[in-house]
């Protein structure tokens, strides 16, 4: 930095009084650049190519990496395996964003009214989003064991239902963890809905009063539709969550990663498996590229159903 | 919510009460504690013998921190805390100087290419992490940064969300402060540090806590670049030792409460400054 400050020998001090006040800012401003232009570029962009081009080779950290064309890629579009993994994990996405944002409205809706006690409850809420989720797996892996441990199958018990297998069922596995991801996010997309909330100018609202619309009309029609630009958020937000989860799944089922028999297992799981268990780097950067490009989707209809609105 | 506001409320409300307002109050309220069930078993059977377990009460018959004093005892909890502890935190200090220096550059410097550099940074918010782990595994083992502090913590000492995050804030502080300081003669690091930084703190204290929360319970990469127990963090250790427990629910239930009590402590401090951080993140952001 002294050489550009000019805190140097006099002659760069000389050369630096050259410059006029505006090329020196342009000079300030890629040296606060530069630091971060060379961390993006090898920490971000090198690595995003770098992935697209090992999904081409059978880079198996052993021998040199080769170029296999889109081998890997018929392989995986062949692979059973992948298309179960695919499903479960858009079905973390389809029950798992829609069930976790219409309790986080419908729960911050009300809580926004709440006068009393209103920062206790919101507390209780948000609690669970400050929580690990390998800690928290642990947790819920307990209330869902069989009876005498578990403390769901007791309750139900209690009430003389008969007790569920939760965990060890290929039908009750992946809605059992779920739940456990629901549970995690909802205090955060609460707050955020209550943020948004209370950014509506309460001049709609009086407005709304004096041409006598009633609740249920005024959150039709004044609330949900200012409302969009947080939803939008949050429904990007979770389904890329969603899509992405591994830290749930990878500790509730660690006696069989994904199991039982991958009814659990989302792309994220797959990739961890086929990357650091059986060291098929090649092959795994193909199923990078594939949850890249859903992302990618996502995110492209996010910019598209934004731009609607405007 | 100061006691002021709410005795106001209540005077303002107090001839209205109706009863649907006591229900939903009501039912708020118990999907609170619904909400808080987990935490306070994991908690409850921390406290309880390897016996006691099967008494799924919520209160223990006779609390006892034996669990707790084995668990520490061993020794890797506290290494691990310590591991994870020194992690978030030199990645925070990292996110707080680069981001806020990027985004101020970005929202207060005029030079060609800035908004090219702008994009390519915002860019890289669609690049998922999963998809960049194996080249940075590579990337890892040929540099040595397998199983090292640095190698945990390279991936995220800048991020294009925090610096988007303080871009925007940047851009809300008045030019007329940062020209005085120009006329003063203070040079442009002194100006961003001492003048500018100071009239974000909101935001940076938004992106600390982000920052710190993310990488304190960051899970998928601390796995991978791992595998010395000493380099464990608090939650890959917690995950591997849950796994040698096998059964003894009562020792992972002390296991997972030793990795929550400090965020909870943290929000029980922070609470006012946490939710409204998280507030600006989202709406901002």
């Amino acid at each position: 930095m002294s050489s550009v400050t000019g805190t140097g020998p006099a002659v760069e001090a000389r050369l630096w009084d050259r410059f006029t006040i505006r090329q020196k800012r342009v000079m300030w401003a890629w040296a606060f650049l530069a630091v971060p232009i060379v961390f993006y570029v090898g920490i971000r962009f090198y690595p995003t190519f770098q992935a697209f081009w090992l999904s081409f080779t059978n880079w198996d950290l052993l021998r040199p990496a080769q170029f296999i064309g889109i081998a890997n890629y018929q392989r995986m579009f062949a692979d059973p395996q992948f298309w179960q993994v695919f499903r479960n994990t858009f079905a973390y996405l389809i029950i798992g964003a829609p069930v976790s944002l219409v309790i986080s409205f419908v729960v911050a809706y009300y809580l926004d009214r709440v006068r009393f006690m209103h920062g206790f409850i919101r507390a209780l809420y948000f609690l669970p989003f400050l929580t690990t989720a390998a800690a928290m797996a642990w947790v819920w892996r307990w209330f869902y064991q069989p009876v005498p441990i578990g403390m769901i199958n007791g309750l139900l018990a209690n009430f003389g239902l008969p007790s569920q297998p939760f965990l060890r069922s290929t039908e009750q596995a992946l809605p059992a963890i779920m739940v456990t991801a629901i549970w995690a996010g909802l205090g955060f997309q609460i707050i955020i809905f209550i943020a948004g909330l209370r950014a509506i100018p309460s001049t709609f609202y009086e407005a709304a009063r004096i041409d006598g619309l009633g609740d249920w009309a005024i959150l039709r029609k004044i609330t949900l539709p200012l409302l969009k630009p947080t939803t939008v958020f949050l429904v990007v937000f979770s389904s890329i969550g969603f899509l992405r989860i591994f830290d749930q799944v990878y500790n509730m089922t660690t006696n069989d990663p994904g199991g039982p028999l991958n009814s659990t297992k989302p792309l994220v799981l797959m990739i961890y498996q086929t990357a650091f268990s059986s060291y098929q780097m090649g092959y795994a950067a193909a199923q990078t590229v594939v949850l890249f490009t859903i992302l990618l989707v996502v995110s492209l209809m996010q910019l598209w159903v934004l731009r609607e609105q405007k | 919510m100061t006691a002021a506001t709410v005795s106001s409320e209540l005077a303002a409300n107090g001839r209205n009460i109706r009863p649907g307002r006591v229900i939903t109050w009501t039912l708020l309220l118990i999907g609170g504690l619904i909400m808080v069930t987990p935490l306070l078993y994991m908690f409850s059977t921390s406290l309880k013998t390897a016996g006691q377990v099967y008494d799924l009460r919520l209160i223990p018959a006779a609390p006892t921190l034996d669990n707790y004093i084995r668990v520490v005892s061993d020794g890797r909890f506290l290494r691990w805390f310590l591991n994870s502890t020194f992690v978030a935190l030199a990645v925070t200090v990292s996110n707080v100087f680069f981001d806020s220096l990027v985004g101020y550059t970005l929202a207060k410097f005029e030079f060609r290419g800035r908004y090219f550099v702008f994009l390519a940074i915002l860019s890289t918010l669609m690049i998922p992490t999963e998809m960049l782990v194996i080249p940075w595994y590579l990337m890892s083992s040929q540099l040595g940064w397998i199983d090292s502090y640095w190698g945990i913590m390279f991936p995220g000492m800048m991020t294009a969300f925090g610096t988007f995050l303080m871009k925007q804030f940047f851009e809300g502080v008045p030019n007329d402060f940062l020209e005085a300081a120009r006329v003063d003669g203070l040079n442009e690091f002194t100006i961003w540090w001492k003048i500018a930084m100071p009239m974000v703190t909101p935001a940076i204290s938004a992106l600390a806590i982000f920052t710190f929360l993310g990488n304190w319970t960051a899970f998928f990469w601390p796995l991978i670049v791992t595998t010395s127990r000493e380099l464990y963090t608090l939650p890959v250790g917690l995950s591997s030792f849950a796994v040698e427990q096998s059964i003894q629910w009562e020792m992972i239930m002390t296991g997972a409460a030793l990795a929550t009590i400090p965020t909870l402590l943290v929000f029980l401090l922070l609470q006012r400054y946490i939710v409204r951080g998280v507030m600006l993140a989202g709406l901002k952001g």
